[in-house]
């Protein structure tokens, strides 16, 4: 059974979003880092890149497998989370404490297109 | 498309809860635990795979010998009962077939070993060129299961848990035992770079075997580790380092070609190869990053033109380095040679080198 957190906003692509204020963390769900099994490189932008809904902003890899990451919303990338560089695997340990880019969001309308906690539930069949 | 097949021991992997994907037309396990897990429990210790999906074709009548020799790339006739030899199956091109374990199991009496991928293609090439051979050719391949035993603890696991006295075995030999009724081939053999058996049986007998080793303790290990553990000790996977388009001369493997015998298929272009040099040639990377490149990624010269692709790529797990196989034009292919692979939208810094990243471990 994944972890699933309320008031977090989730994409079908198992991206997560969290908001506060104007900035949005995103990283991958719990879902999406235990299909993907052991994560041993995360490809991240870099800050002041721009990232657009829909596009890819990266990529999270396991041993087997490189997995797209593709962005839930717009904006520009303000930080990245530097400890997955040394140690990607955190991402297995705990996906939604270990967000991979801080973004701030260009239009927060977007966020409707995306799912709330109940509605990605019923997406994974949980 | 034609339904997946399944192995002797499908319903276990589902019980174990494998992550079940298609390979070769099977439907095999990935992993089970996890691969890194499993790929350091043959490392370290032992580990079993199924690979019950590999095809067996026995050849027998007075022209045998002669055959195999002809589709063959080794030297069968430097070979006794109970020996092995590893080689590959040319086209006219010098490009390969596939490559193969051709088993000596009495005069004129062989039996191959051939990837689950290409057994019809395989056993069609064969029938093809028996036709002017006093042979008989038989695919076996749906009568046996086959399990593989393997890391430094396997000949104590053979001995304790199957109650298989492998002592007497050498690297690249086997022998036929009654296994509690039914005739079983067992080898000193393997896939990982590690020491190890594969057990030859028939699909009760393999499953009784799996269970006792599941019973044991004994890591089930799934085609991910498999993949990673034949890679960084540089073994080649047919699709990836053995291609049609590939010779055996090109992927570096000219030991197991032996041009002083007679006529066998491909000799021509290998011998030109082998005299004049290849157009290509695989080679190891090692990037500069952490980035990792995959299977048919681009690699680049310095001026990112490019000049080959990845053969296979990992974020190494005995080796904590993203290396890559690449098939790269020959010019680019000396040791230490600078080079660029493509990830992406990005071009990460390589050096061309061995493409054995890890030391192996046979007991000879």
């Amino acid at each position: 059974m994944s972890k699933i957190i309320d008031g977090l906003y989730y994409s079908e692509s198992h991206e997560f979003v969290k908001v506060e204020g104007d900035f949005g963390y995103v990283g991958i769900t719990d879902y999406a880092q235990h299909e993907l099994g052991n994560v041993v490189y995360v490809d991240m932008p870099e800050v002041d890149d721009e990232v657009e809904a829909g596009e890819d902003f990266g990529a999270v890899e396991s041993v087997k497998a490189a997995s797209d990451l593709v962005s839930p919303v717009s904006g520009t990338v303000v930080e990245v989370n530097e400890a997955l560089e040394d140690e990607p695997g955190l991402i297995n340990k705990d996906a939604f404490e270990n967000w991979i880019i801080k973004v701030e969001l260009s239009d927060k309308g977007e966020l409707e297109n995306l799912m709330d906690a109940a509605a990605y539930k019923a997406f994974i069949g949980e | 498309m034609s339904e997946n097949k399944f192995t002797c021991l499908h319903d276990k992997h589902v019980a174990l809860g494998a992550l079940m994907s298609p390979f070769g037309g099977f439907d095999m396990p990935i992993q089970y635990k996890g691969i890194v897990e499993e790929h350091n429990a043959v490392r370290n210790a032992v580990g079993v795979f199924d690979v019950s999906h590999m095809g067996e074709v026995h050849i027998t009548g007075p022209e045998a010998q002669k055959f195999v020799n002809y589709i063959f790339t080794n030297d069968i006739t430097k070979m006794e009962v109970g020996g092995i030899q590893y080689g590959m199956m040319l086209y006219p091109t010098g490009g390969t077939v596939d490559d193969l374990l051709v088993y000596t199991m009495g005069e004129n009496d062989y039996f191959l070993v051939i990837n689950a991928a290409n057994i019809d293609k395989d056993v069609a090439w064969i029938n093809e060129q028996a036709a002017k051979f006093d042979v008989k050719v038989e695919n076996q391949s749906e009568s046996y299961g086959q399990i593989a035993v393997q890391g430094p603890e396997a000949e104590k696991t053979m001995q304790a848990v199957l109650n298989l006295d492998c002592t007497d075995l050498t690297f690249y030999t086997f022998k036929c035992v009654n296994y509690n009724g039914d005739n079983i081939i067992v080898s000193r053999t393997g896939y990982t770079g590690e020491d190890g058996f594969e057990v030859y049986a028939s699909h009760d007998t393999i499953r009784d075997m799996w269970d006792m080793l599941m019973t044991a303790g004994v890591q089930p290990c799934g085609l991910g580790c498999r993949d990673t553990l034949r890679f960084e000790v540089g073994l080649p996977l047919y699709g990836d380092e053995l291609t049609a388009d590939i010779t055996p001369i090109m992927a570096g493997f000219g030991f197991f070609v032996k041009l002083d015998k007679e006529d066998f298929i491909g000799k021509d272009v290998c011998a030109q190869q082998k005299a004049e040099g290849a157009p290509k040639k695989l080679v190891g990377l090692e990037l500069h990053d952490k980035a990792i490149p995959r299977h048919g990624y681009e690699v680049c010269n310095e001026n990112d033109e490019p000049v080959g692709y990845v053969t296979t790529g990992y974020r190494g797990i005995s080796v904590d380095k993203s290396i890559a196989v690449a098939l790269v034009d020959a010019a680019y292919g000396k040791l230490g040679t600078p080079l660029r692979v493509h990830i992406r939208k990005k071009y990460f810094d390589a050096t061309v080198v061995k493409k054995k990243f890890h030391d192996k471990s046979y007991k000879k």
